[in-house]
């Protein structure tokens, strides 16, 4: 998200708190699966369904899904990634950051249903910077947004399509999503943020 | 990273490896269709040239334009410049104007170090070619183009691999910049000229010195072959051309002496015949077109470093930690 905090995902703990577990691993699977059938019921077989996941465990996330896709309709989903740094609202409030890779599936977008894959949909502002990213790559039949966890707090007019666990969160709450080819292991975290750093951020 | 670019010496091997990394993703915009990123919009480059360039002048306006930043182009030629203004009265002037980065080429070596440090100007400096001194973005593409083509990939560095660098040592800003730099990023690297093209206090240089191109090149992975600087040269450095290009020039019959996967490196301009003959130039194994393509993906990582984050961005390697912590 375009946030400047790290309250999302993925952050290690600053304090080491490990936070309370909200989803373990065969609960990430089970989602995805439903997920999986939700984008083939809507999508009517999915036939033109290009998956992108926003670096960095929303790629894997977009992997997985993909994989689900292709047990269901027997047909291989295109799969690629879309960093959306250079997009970013807040680019000027921090210092320069490294960029992840951007993988456009051979058969690139246009005319496609765009489906961005991420983990944790919170200000919205990410999936904003993704929207604009997609515009310069091409012109998509159509653009949904799948997210494991929606913790609330959008600062846009922004929704998901699929969402694997809605999360009410208060803004002083972290949630950390683990994936194992990242983290080693799956599973999503509710943790409670350092008071210091919490005032120091908003 | 500082928060200006004036000697390759100034960058640790993480900083370097984080513009090498950063070019590659920005190298993959080539293949787009919209070849154009938002992320400098309404910041005001300077290309700042008081020397002839080509290359470097329209390589950084390219990088800067595809970064959607304002470039203003100057040049010493018909500006003020010519009419005795000084460097100080310049930089006040782009400093009015609103200038977020001065790229600047200058033939006095340590201008650029001048405009950074003397409080004319709030913007970064990017020294694109200094007097005889450095040129930190052509040692940038350099490594860039010797990373990709010798296949260590994103987060590599050039460990262990051996760079010749052949010619007008003397003169050349690109030989002292790739020095610094190819060594911060643990390539060992051999300087090639003749006794008088080499300067003075050499051996202070993290590098080796030899005489002889034809013991060196068998063992080298990259051959990087410099332009005799004529307009720098004020005395006799050497007693012919052709005495020069015998010894010191790359020819068919050297290249075949060097190892199957070596490269063969030009900054450019190349004067052909000269240190480097027609057929190497034109080779597969050349790759100073490679070089020129590369140096806009290069100089677009640079920009992007320097003014892309906050105004006083602290170190780069620092923000590669935050966004891998941050949350997507």
């Amino acid at each position: 998200m375009g946030n400047t905090d790290n309250t999302g995902s993925g952050a290690p703990p600053a304090d080491g708190a490990p936070g309370r577990p909200v989803l373990e691993g065969p609960d990430i699977a089970r989602v995805l699966t439903r997920i999986a059938h939700e984008i083939v019921e809507r999508a009517k077989g999915a036939d033109d369904v290009v998956l992108l996941g926003i670096p960095t465990r929303g790629v894997h996330l977009a992997q997985r899904l993909a994989a689900k896709l292709a047990e269901i309709t027997g047909r291989p989903t295109p799969v690629g990634s879309l960093d959306i740094t250079m997009y970013r609202d807040d680019l000027r409030l921090r210092p320069a950051r490294a960029l992840a890779r951007t993988e456009i599936p051979g058969d690139g977008i246009e005319g496609a249903l765009v489906v961005l894959v991420d983990d944790v949909l919170f200000s919205g502002r990410t999936i904003r910077a993704a929207l604009d990213a997609l515009g310069d790559l091409g012109r998509p039949r159509a653009v949904q947004l799948a997210v494991l966890v929606d913790r609330g707090h959008r600062e846009l007019p922004i929704r998901a399509d699929y969402v694997g666990k809605n999360l009410p969160t208060s803004l002083r709450e972290t949630v950390r999503v683990q994936l194992a080819e990242e983290d080693g292991r799956d599973g999503v975290l509710l943790g409670l943020r350092a008071a210091a750093a919490a005032d120091d951020e908003r | 990273m500082e928060r200006h670019l004036i000697s390759a010496a100034d960058l640790t091997r993480d900083d370097a490896v984080l513009v090498l990394d950063t070019a590659e993703e920005l190298a993959r915009l080539a293949d787009r269709p919209i070849k154009k990123l938002p992320t400098l919009r309404g910041r005001t480059v300077v290309n700042l040239f008081f020397e002839d360039s080509t290359r470097t002048r329209i390589s950084f306006e390219a990088a800067a334009k595809r970064l959607s930043a304002d470039v203003i182009n100057f040049s010493a030629k018909g500006s003020s410049v010519s009419k005795g203004e000084s460097l100080k009265d310049t930089a006040l002037t782009l400093e009015a104007m609103g200038a977020d980065a001065v790229v600047i080429r200058h033939h006095d070596s340590g201008a650029p170090h001048r405009l950074a440090t003397s409080g004319w100007i709030g913007g970064s400096v990017v020294n694109a070619g200094d007097g005889t001194h450095e040129h930190p973005t052509q040692a940038l593409l350099d490594a860039f183009t010797l990373r990709r083509r010798l296949g260590t990939g994103r987060g590599g560095d050039l460990g262990g691999r051996r760079v010749t660098i052949v010619g007008d040592i003397l003169h050349s800003r690109v030989a002292r910049s790739n020095v610094h730099l190819l060594s911060t990023l643990g390539a060992e690297v051999t300087l090639v000229a003749p006794p008088t093209l080499v300067p003075v206090g050499v051996h202070a240089w993290p590098c080796e010195v030899s005489y002889d191109l034809d013991a060196v090149l068998p063992t080298s992975d990259a051959v990087m072959m410099l332009r005799v600087q004529r307009e720098r040269m004020n005395a006799a450095y050497f007693p012919t051309e052709r005495e020069y290009a015998r010894r010191y020039g790359l020819d068919g019959g050297r290249m075949a002496r060097m190892p199957e996967h070596a490269l063969v490196m030009h900054p450019g301009p190349m004067n052909r015949g000269m240190e480097i003959t027609a057929d190497v130039a034109d080779s597969d194994r050349c790759t100073a077109v490679e070089q020129v393509t590369n140096g806009v993906s290069t100089r677009m990582a640079v920009l992007y470093l320097l003014l892309g984050g906050a105004a006083l961005g602290g170190a780069p390697g620092h923000a590669a930690e935050n966004s891998a912590e941050e949350n997507t």
